[in-house]
């Protein structure tokens, strides 16, 4: 459905020059927060938009806007969406909860999905990738290839998506190195590499050998090249920034649920959920392990990631303490999506407290 | 070609130069545009026009245009009297968060009285941030411009705090976030289906009142030699300090309001990330609109238009964000460079026309 | 804690300082010629992507940097031509740099985002990079870092017991008075933006090719106008600004480690630290010097030789 036009002249070469075909494609729009450029975070979502694109060819219209402010500025982007004819349209980040439930009031008849956050609507889903499964197995792999016992973790801020993934990490090291610990830095930032960097550094200065980080930018895994350490990735496979150093990543694949939202909205099946996938749906995975790794590690690895995929196992499964030793999650209990949801405290092994 | 000083300012120029930079934009534009491999009127259109083809897009530019105008006053009286307050965004940023927090105090408060107070707690948090600065300057003779910059860094991280810590939403799921504000903690929005508040009013109103002042009182003669020199300030009997007191405190309070516009507008709640940068746009702001009430009223719908225009090339031609970038920086840089024009003129090597003036002044640029 | 500990944070502490002693060097250079360049920010960014795409194409890191230091002085050009030609307000003139700038600097780069190329390798000094605490801090640092020290000694030098310097600074002091002298006050006002466009380019090199060899967008991260606050921290002292950006690195891996010590300090109160310690030193500059202190005279101010 097209607008009226301000100009008529300006309104036919509006409609001769956009790309409108004859099937009626859906529309699907992208609200970014960071720009595409940002090598983590973004660019990752902007990644999976291009993969669905090709795979869904003309049946599907995609656009995005990058660098929307989580402020007045992203319901604006919103809503302008939803008004320009888009029918199924992402907002990737948790800030653009509050303005996307907003923007979806006005718009019932547009289907919104919002990532990382806990809100719904009639017309709104969210999703989010089990981001701390895949951590925990690369916390299995540099648990064992800690030769001081100590991991370092480079944190942008003490929310708790990230809590939570600092927390799989150390359980999944503690699998395979009952003796480890882990400090933790915050850099209050997501995309500051030399920030990034200088952390890992001072990380590696109080003896931490492998590192690990949740912010945007491979900054950590060049620095464990430097200096001959380890690192795990996050986002992507970040292989290429320290072929020594990179022990694995704990990769995203966002395109798996945007396949399946775009799908379900196509079909005409789309229901808000809340759409939390791991590495069972394939929306979480590890890179290839480092020929470093011993083999019994990675077999281990492989073993707990089965156990995942088949439901055997938790990340979050008891017995589970925290930093005071006492126990947070008995044996035979995990911990519940809503407690995952708002992670604030420390397991054991931990050093350090969550800034408040 | 050679550059001449003018006797006088000409005053077609001042009306000019700004048309003039915008006409320069708009052709580098295009040119860009064509560049980028996209046509370039369908661009300029999407650009310019499109945006504000209907009333809600018009109610969305007026959502960006309050809290930059408000700042932009503020800083416009500052920059006539040479106070060079780089601070709208410090003041805007610490007022948000004392406004925020009252905002927060009186979720459940009913009556009149609610906003007013809020509103006059922005002012006032604006206001004492912006105090810092004077009496930097006043006491100390520290320079404007090097201590807002700092404050600015100070007031955000202050925000950040506030936001990860005492005034995080205790029922948010530990995010970064406050609560969200109530009905009577939020401006009154001009229509149920756009998100314009009164704030906008309360812009214009002090825009007049402005001019008012700068146009027909003492204060604004007052001013206008300040920003010729302090020392002739003094010399005539003005309280130079006063002034530069008065003038910060002013432009702190304006920047105040206009966080209570954003903030108990179209956000809603405190954020992290209410660091727009509307306090530097705004700087812009003034320039562009060359420190003239009308002037600045002008600027700030364009330059406003610049940023949502940027959201519409991005949706309607998929081009990329830093377009706004190129396209601000051109204007600025096009507006900065037309006003030689004002105080100069361009002469011709072998004009015939005997220049007047050629005489007491002397090449500038060849 | 012993000494290869304190080794190491020398070391990190220098290299943390390295990109704002580049551009802070170059931004008191523009500012005791009396020119105050709010832009640089823009152009370490633009000085960061031009830099990865000329080493990522050509594959050498030489014109890696030599593209850096040539961007950043290129978009200072357009500054330098309507701050000091065309005699705009600098203030806003700059600010119109940052904004251009970041937008040229994402525009450019787009295509080079997640690239990876092997960054600039540290080269020891034989012996001398053995010396117990300096020597791997000063000594066992890449071909950037060691140029930067260059460039302080050189601008050290040069203010301290040359003509050249006398001039710059008369020129930033009482510009009419420089030019009754006869002295080009806008050439050399140019060469001192010029310059400070090329340091900041320099600075955005090292961020691309050496500290972090990537691009990104907004990879400088505030670092231009932290060197801006740095330049004021050392009062325009080229001694002070070396110093000072080592206290600045030090401060910021300070900070860093006592986290890592479990220290529970809230990381948004301590970012205020470097800032709010500025302001101070800015006070009391200009109440040891009964409020004259020691910024330029006419930092700031457009001249005309003609008025």
């Amino acid at each position: 459905m097209r607008r009226i036009r301000f100009s008529p002249l300006l309104a036919i070469l509006a409609i001769l020059f956009s790309a409108s075909s004859s099937a009626d494609p859906l529309k699907v729009g992208f609200v970014y927060v960071s720009p595409v450029g940002d090598a983590g975070w973004t660019y990752m979502h902007e990644q999976a938009r291009q993969i669905v694109s090709e795979e869904f060819g003309d049946q599907i219209e995609t656009a995005f806007v990058e660098g929307v402010a989580e402020g007045a500025d992203s319901e604006r982007v919103i809503r302008k969406m939803a008004k320009s004819g888009y029918d199924l349209i992402f907002t990737t980040s948790f800030g653009y909860m509050n303005p996307t439930i907003k923007a979806a009031k006005r718009f019932p008849k547009v289907t919104f999905e919002h990532a990382t956050g806990y809100k719904m609507a009639k017309n709104v889903g969210n999703y989010m990738t089990r981001d701390h499964e895949a951590r925990y197995l690369a916390g299995m792999v540099a648990g064992a290839m800690s030769k001081t016992d100590v991991l370092g973790f480079v944190g942008a801020f003490p929310i708790p998506e990230v809590v939570r993934g600092i927390n799989a990490y150390m359980l999944g090291a503690q699998q395979t190195n009952p003796d480890i610990t882990m400090k933790v830095i915050w850099v209050n930032t997501w995309h500051d590499p030399a920030r990034e960097r200088e952390a890992a550094e001072s990380l590696m200065l109080q003896g931490a050998d492998v590192l690990a980080m949740h912010t945007d930018s491979p900054a950590i895994i060049q620095a464990a090249e430097a200096n001959g350490k380890y690192a795990t990735g996050f986002n992507s496979d970040m292989s290429v920034y320290g072929p020594n150093a990179h022990l694995t990543s704990a990769m995203q694949h966002w395109h798996n649920m945007y396949r399946d939202k775009i799908q379900a909205v196509l079909d005409g099946s789309w229901k808000p959920t809340s759409v939390w996938h791991g590495l069972k749906q394939g929306a979480n995975d590890i890179a290839p392990i480092h020929s470093d790794v011993p083999d019994e590690i990675v077999a281990l690895v492989e073993q707990h990631k089965s156990q995942i995929v088949a439901g055997d196992r938790n990340v979050f499964q008891g017995p589970i303490y925290n930093q005071l030793n006492s126990i947070m999650v008995p044996e035979g209990s995990q911990m519940s999506d809503a407690e995952l949801l708002k992670f604030n405290w420390y397991v054991q092994g931990i050093e350090g407290k969550i800034p408040q | 070609m050679r550059i001449e000083k003018r006797l006088q300012p000409s005053r077609t120029m001042v009306l000019m130069s700004p048309v003039l930079a915008l006409v320069l934009t708009l052709l580098t534009g295009a040119a860009l545009f064509k560049l980028l491999g996209h046509p370039a009127g369908l661009s300029l259109y999407n650009y310019f026009i499109n945006p504000i083809s209907d009333w809600y897009g018009v109610s969305e530019l007026l959502v960006k245009v309050t809290p930059l105008l408000l700042c932009a006053i503020g800083l416009m009286l500052c920059f006539k009297g040479k106070v060079w307050n780089i601070g709208a965004e410090g003041q805007f940023i610490f007022a948000a968060l004392i406004s925020g927090y009252v905002s927060l105090q009186l979720l459940q408060a009913e009556g009149f009285w609610v906003l007013p107070v809020i509103i006059l707690s922005g002012a006032l948090a604006g206001m004492a941030w912006a105090g810092v600065a004077a009496l930097l300057k006043t006491h100390f003779g520290a320079s404007e411009i090097l201590t807002t910059i700092m404050l600015n860094y100070i007031a955000l991280n202050l925000l950040l705090w506030g936001v990860h810590g005492p005034l995080k939403d205790p029922d948010g799921y530990n995010f970064p976030e406050s609560a969200l504000f109530t009905d009577q903690t939020l401006l009154p929005l001009l229509s149920e289906d756009y998100r314009v508040t009164v704030a906008i009013y309360i812009a214009l109103f002090m825009l007049a009142v402005v001019w008012f002042v700068l146009s027909k009182t003492l204060f604004g003669f007052q001013i206008r030699v300040l920003g010729e020199s302090a020392r002739a300030a003094n010399f005539v009997g003005y309280n130079s300090k006063l002034l530069i007191w008065m003038l910060l405190l002013f432009s702190g309070a304006m920047a105040g309001v206009a966080a209570v516009s954003e903030v108990n507008g179209p956000v809603g709640q405190l954020i992290p990330t209410l660091n727009l940068g509307y306090g530097y746009a705004a700087i812009i702001v003034v320039f562009m609109g060359r420190m003239h009430p009308v002037g600045i009223l002008i600027a700030s719908f364009l330059l406003g238009l610049t940023y949502v225009g940027g959201e519409m090339v991005q949706i309607e031609q998929g081009m990329p964000k830093s377009i706004v970038g190129l396209f601000q920086g051109m204007l600025l840089f096009f507006l900065l460079a037309c006003d030689l024009l004002i105080h100069y003129r361009l002469v011709l090597p072998n004009s015939a026309i005997p220049s007047f003036s050629s005489r007491r002044s002397k090449q500038v640029v060849s | 804690m012993d000494i290869a500990f304190i080794d190491n944070v020398l070391f990190a502490t220098v290299r943390t300082a390295t990109p704002l002693l580049l551009v802070a060097l170059g931004a008191m250079m523009s500012e005791r010629a009396g020119v105050l360049n709010l832009g640089q920010e823009g152009m370490v960014l633009v000085g960061a992507a031009l830099a990865f795409i000329a080493a990522y194409v050509t594959g050498s890191m030489g014109w890696g940097v030599l593209a850096g230091a040539f961007a950043g002085m290129l978009v200072s050009v357009l500054f330098a031509f309507i701050a000091l030609s065309l005699m705009a307000n600098q203030v806003a003139t700059g600010l119109a740099l940052t904004i251009f700038g970041t937008g040229l600097s994402a525009f450019i780069g787009a295509d080079y985002v997640g690239q990876s190329i092997t960054g600039l390798s540290p080269i020891a000094i034989p012996l001398l990079s053995n010396i117990p605490l300096v020597g791997k801090a000063l000594f066992a640092q890449d071909l950037l870092v060691y140029l930067s020290f260059g460039l302080f000694a050189g601008l050290w030098w040069i203010m301290r017991s040359t003509r050249l310097g006398l001039i710059i600074r008369a020129v930033g002091e009482n510009p009419q008075a420089a030019h009754a002298l006869g002295y080009p006050v806008i050439k050399i006002r140019y060469l001192a933006v010029l310059f400070g466009g090329a340091m900041a380019g320099l600075a955005g090199a090292y961020l691309s090719l050496s500290y972090t060899p990537m691009w990104s967008e907004g990879i400088a991260a505030g670092r231009g106008w932290i060197a801006l606050a740095l330049v004021v921290f050392a009062s325009w002292r080229t001694q002070r600004v070396l110093l000072g950006a080592w206290l600045f690195g030090f401060a910021s891996i300070l900070h860093l480690l006592l986290q890592g010590y479990g220290y529970d300090i809230s990381p948004n109160l301590l970012g205020m630290l470097p800032y709010l310690v500025t302001i101070i030193v800015l006070v009391i500059m200009m109440r040891r010097k009964q409020g004259i202190g020691d910024a330029p005279r006419s930092l700031g101010r457009p001249f005309s030789p003609s008025r």
